[in-house]
């Protein structure tokens, strides 16, 4: 596939992806901070957004399977995936656990673990895309050097 | 809150005397998000992860221009941390800057009482660090 094409499709898909939602103004804002001196900034931050949001998630699980739930623990994990989330710009994700803090405010069990499929469709949702992005990028980048050389 | 100045050149500054800010977020995502920004700006950032990680670099070198800090972390909060810098007679012209994720005008006013600079809503955009560049030591 030619560069031209490359960039064509991930530029596709980032539009598709605000338009859907997925993705708010937050991430325009940083996709604008990635330059020559950090052409690596965006893919480091998916990957550490991914990173800690897959451990928040494992952590919900084991504290909702428990007969007594601690209410104080899951709201504690729950408001970090919502700010790491909130500072990618990853919208859906970041609404979902909006709606799960208030069913933890209610001790809501049935509703909690309602809203943790909820976090769990959107995160992985976004996450099959940002996979798909960062593969598009890397071949952009590997091109690009290519052609310097 | 605004200082009416005129335009102003803000940076890092040169090599020899750049500014040097240290970021304190416990989320690593923010840790990241901060530093670019910063670092777009020109400014020299260190990051760590919590308060007594903080006190302990401003232990080593407390020629820091700035602290930008998280509120909510485990241990030791913003606020706390804040308060140590504005007790210490050695750290407390640093200026202290607050971050959050939560707009709670009490805990606002308390920071800024406590002597914080400025408190800024997460997530923390280009425009933010842009009203900060007058604020450093």
């Amino acid at each position: 596939m030619s560069l031209m094409a490359l960039r064509e499709q991930l530029n596709g898909l980032v539009n598709s992806m605000f338009l859907e939602g997925l993705l708010d103004d937050q991430f325009e804002q940083l996709q604008m901070l990635q330059d020559e001196s950090s052409p690596g900034f965006i893919a480091e931050l998916i990957t550490l957004f991914c990173g800690d949001s897959e451990r928040i998630l494992a952590e919900l699980t084991k504290l909702l399977d428990q007969a007594v739930v601690d209410y104080q623990k899951v709201d504690a994990f729950v408001h970090q995936l919502k700010g790491s989330s909130s500072s990618v710009g990853a919208q859906h994700v970041k609404l979902a656990c909006v709606q799960f803090r208030q069913f933890c405010e209610e001790h809501n069990k049935e509703g909690c673990l309602c809203a943790l499929n909820v976090v769990k469709h959107e995160y992985y949702l976004l996450r099959g895309k940002f996979d798909t992005m960062l593969q598009l990028e890397q071949r952009i980048q590997a091109y690009e050097s290519k052609q310097q050389i | 809150m605004l200082s009416p100045r005129g335009p102003k050149a803000c940076g890092g500054g040169a090599a020899d005397r750049q500014i040097h800010v240290l970021a304190v977020d416990d989320s690593s995502v923010d840790r990241a998000v901060i530093a670019r920004l910063l670092r777009s700006s020109k400014y020299r950032v260190t990051t760590v992860d919590s308060g007594k990680k903080a006190l302990e670099l401003l232990g080593l070198e407390p020629n820091v221009n700035m602290i930008i800090t998280d509120y909510w972390m485990p241990e030791m909060t913003g606020y706390e941390l804040l308060k140590i810098v504005k007790e210490s007679s050695e750290l407390r012209e640093i200026p202290v800057v607050i971050m959050s994720s939560e707009n709670v005008p009490n805990r606002i006013n308390r920071c800024l009482e406590e002597g914080a600079e400025d408190f800024l809503l997460k997530p923390v955009r280009p425009s933010d660090v842009a009203r900060l560049c007058n604020r450093m030591r």
